[in-house]
């Protein structure tokens, strides 16, 4: 068996109204689209992800947090009904996921070899969080590839956000020596927007586009300064700021996914592609992926 | 008519409903439910109303409205405790009601009745416990993130409105728990405890108000609370309850329990009103203002006020609960009862623990309800090695790491002050000596902000030609016993 490794990795942010805007019959809620300039930055990034043909889609999402240690699911089948509960007027949607459980079990047994703290999901009852159905169906609609979801843990930002990266990217070296392990090409979603100020209100339409935009002119000015960063290759850098653009732009970043993929990926030093950015109401989103085969493809 | 005919506080987490025997505390405080569900069946009421910490909302505020919720419910955090089944009864004219209040101060408001909508895990574990027949339908509202004071009064004044038009009399239930710092590793339920003991004294200060029926004060109090013991969700629901409750301190209280869940206060109170509360009509709530919040908080920090006498506010079945030290599993200690007025302490401390001083002077020196400790070094107890420091033959220093030095400082520090029944998040000023600021700043600040960041001392660094013994680095601490 070949050593595994990580074909690619995306920051890949989960606004239900993407889904609601696309319309898949997996959703409930009906809408007149929306938000295009995000759902088409995902299309293009979906064709590369495709076609690198991975055998496992691993995510780290902000909306499965825990408090003790880092979860994972230990079942290989989870389905049900995900019912986004701030905005569930857009998101009811019925999913039927596969878990690579060999992979999560070797990520958690990695972790523990770290010396972190871990949990398996048993529980055949538990409800998948709506952050990881929304960027495993924008990445994946079709369901096709085996998952691996591990929780935000949140207690190391109680002491800071600096002690709150190094966790997670401690949780990256873990998940990257475990993919090597396994043999299998695997692809990570970081789960997050960039700037998270939410507006409180939200038009009668709400894929009505008119009022759609950052909520502050501040946040924009750090979504685009970290951007930058990614389009340079300069991820070290990136990962230095953080801290700092956690605080100043509220910015979602704070559970570690970035981090945690960045590290995992032995923070890269090529040019990231970045396939869209858009506000969602108030919030700062980016499609960004890391591809080693297309560095440099900058588009 | 009175709107309200009891309002309770309870804590809603998992393992009070589902592992109740796991821990002496989660046992208590299912117990206590039991106590307060037989309270809430003795009273008079039409609804039960609930605001759950748990419940966060963005845009505006939610209201529950399908009639008849059912799900198969699973924490996120605590899944391997199980499932809960529930099948709730929900008051929909009422929400309905409420909702079109809310409107009226210009929030955003949605009703929602979507087959899988997922009530939160608080919601669920207090109507589980106080509701479990559904005796009384229920209403629900949902907690915005970002709604601060003024606005989350004015959702609790916005309750009472609805209740006086519904010409309904409501059981109030808000689910918060007191501090919110839980445990970050695993650990033996049998030795839970509340995280910290600042988190324990000020959870003790807000059960000290509830007790003589305080609501106003407690309200007052939210921020400062919130600050220093990560109060449940800021702890704003108080904001909600004192809203709906008139903003009066005209209640008798009850204390049904206080332990540990995992770490956080855990708290069931029962608030009984001692006048009939009406709505405050909405032309007189849109101009409502911030109040006396300021001085109150002041009046707070004074230590007169934090040693008066309390204990009798306490309800009868309430016994102070001790609290464990740190590291489990040691046995409880006494966390010193603030009933007896203490005339100002004066005593030497000298700490085993720590490296012996090097002069004429002890470790630190308490002075009423402060702590002075002399000028702390990196220096190791029983031995003159210095971390950090390389010596050449002659015993001149050639090399030494300004970080290793710190943290050997705030390791004796934190010695120290434990020695003397206090603990490093009790540190209030800070002076710090450095024989070279220009290149140790970064290396002493770095490590200083691992420590002190979340306590927040005020402090002073400067320069100094030298210092006693070839170190590099001395903290002059102030603290709180």
């Amino acid at each position: 068996m070949s050593q595994g490794q990580i074909v690619a990795g995306v920051l890949a942010p989960h606004p239900p109204h993407l889904v609601y805007g696309d319309n898949p019959p997996q959703n409930e809620p009906k809408s007149e689209c929306g938000w295009e300039t995000l759902r088409w930055a995902y299309e293009r990034c979906r064709a590369n992800i495709k076609a690198l043909k991975p055998d496992v889609l691993i995510v780290h999402s902000p909306h499965w947090p825990t408090v003790v240690g880092h979860h994972f699911l230990g079942l290989p089948h989870f389905k049900g009904l995900s019912v986004d509960p701030v905005f569930p007027h857009l998101f009811r949607y019925t999913y039927d996921m596969k878990v690579d459980v060999e992979l999560s079990l070797g990520i958690a047994d990695a972790c523990k070899r770290a010396g972190m703290h871990t949990s398996i999901v048993k529980n055949p009852d538990f409800r998948i969080d709506y952050g990881s159905i929304i960027c495993l169906h924008l990445i994946n609609p079709d369901w096709d590839i085996p998952v691996v979801l591990i929780s935000s843990n949140q207690a190391a930002f109680y002491f800071s956000n600096e002690i709150g990266g190094e966790v997670a990217g401690d949780l990256g070296k873990a998940t990257r020596e475990a993919i090597e392990i396994s043999g299998k090409r695997a692809v990570l979603l970081a789960s997050s927007s960039l700037s998270h100020r939410h507006f409180v209100n939200e038009p009668d339409i709400p894929e009505d586009m008119s009022f759609e935009r950052i909520h502050h002119h501040g946040q924009y000015l750090w979504d685009m300064k970290v951007i930058d960063m990614m389009k340079k290759g300069q991820c070290q850098e990136l990962i230095d700021i953080l801290p700092e653009f956690i605080e100043m732009a509220a910015a979602e970043v704070k559970v570690g996914s970035l981090t945690w993929m960045l590290k995992a990926m032995g923070v890269p030093t090529y040019p990231a592609i970045v396939h869209g950015y858009g506000t969602v109401i108030g919030t700062g989103n980016a499609v960004v992926e890391w591809n080693p085969l297309l560095q440099g493809a900058q588009r | 008519m009175s709107i309200v005919s009891k309002a309770y506080i309870v804590t809603g987490l998992p393992h009070i409903l589902l592992a109740p025997e796991k821990s002496e505390g989660w046992g208590k405080l299912n117990a206590a439910y039991q106590k307060v569900r037989e309270d809430i069946e003795k009273q008079e009421a039409d609804v039960i109303l609930y605001f759950s910490t748990q419940w966060l909302s963005i845009l505006g505020y939610t209201f529950q409205a399908d009639p008849e919720p059912e799900w198969l419910h699973v924490d996120q955090d605590w899944h391997e405790l199980g499932s809960i089944p529930y099948h709730f009864k929900i008051d929909t004219d009422f929400a309905k009601t409420y909702a079109k209040e809310v409107d009226q101060l210009g929030y955003k408001t949605k009703l929602v009745n979507y087959r899988g909508f997922p009530i939160d895990t608080g919601t669920i574990v207090a109507q589980k416990l106080l509701n479990p027949n559904n005796r009384l339908p229920a209403s629900i509202v949902s907690c915005n993130m970002y709604s601060e004071k003024d606005e989350t009064t004015r959702l609790g004044q916005a309750a009472a409105r609805a209740l006086q038009k519904s010409g309904k009399k409501a059981i109030v239930v808000l689910v918060s728990s007191l501090s919110h710092r839980f445990h970050t590793t695993p650990i033996d339920p049998k030795y839970d405890r509340i995280n910290s003991r600042k988190d324990d004294e000020w959870n003790r200060k807000i059960i000290d108000m509830l007790s003589a029926g305080e609501v106003e004060n407690v309200a007052q109090t939210v921020r400062e609370f919130a600050r220093q013991a990560n109060g449940d969700q800021k702890f704003k629901g108080m904001w909600w309850l004192n809203g709906l409750l008139g903003q009066s301190n005209n209640f008798e209280g009850q204390i049904f329990a206080y332990e540990p869940v995992w770490g956080t206060g855990a708290i069931l109170a029962g608030l009984s009103p001692t006048e009939v509360i009406t709505a405050p009509p909405l032309e007189a709530t849109l101009s409502s203002e911030e109040g006396s919040q300021a001085e109150f908080v002041e009046a707070l920090t004074n230590f007169d006020y934090m040693a008066s006498p309390s204990g009798p506010r306490f309800a009868a079945e309430f016994v102070p609960e001790r609290t464990r030290v740190p590291t489990a599993p040691s046995p409880r200690v006494e966390v010193q009862a603030r009933s007896e007025t203490r005339a100002l302490a004066d005593f030497e401390i000298v700490s085993k623990d720590s490296a012996e001083p090097v002069g004429n002077y002890p470790h630190a020196r308490r002075y009423g309800d402060l702590l002075f400790l002399s000028g702390i070094g990196p220096r190791q107890v029983g031995s003159k090695d210095i971390p950090g420091i390389t010596f050449d033959s002659q015993r001149n220093v050639i090399a030494y790491d300004i970080r290793v030095q710190t943290q050997a400082v705030i390791d004796s520090v934190k010695r120290i002050l434990e020695n003397a029944g206090s603990s490093l998040d009790k540190v209030i000023d800070i002076q710090v000596f450095l024989t070279n600021m220009k290149d140790d700043f970064p290396g002493y600040n770095e490590v200083y902000n691992h420590a002190f960041k979340n306590i927040r001392p005020t402090r002073t660094t400067v320069e100094v030609g030298s210092l006693p013994t070839p170190i590099a680095v001395e903290f002059k601490v102030i603290a709180k016993p």
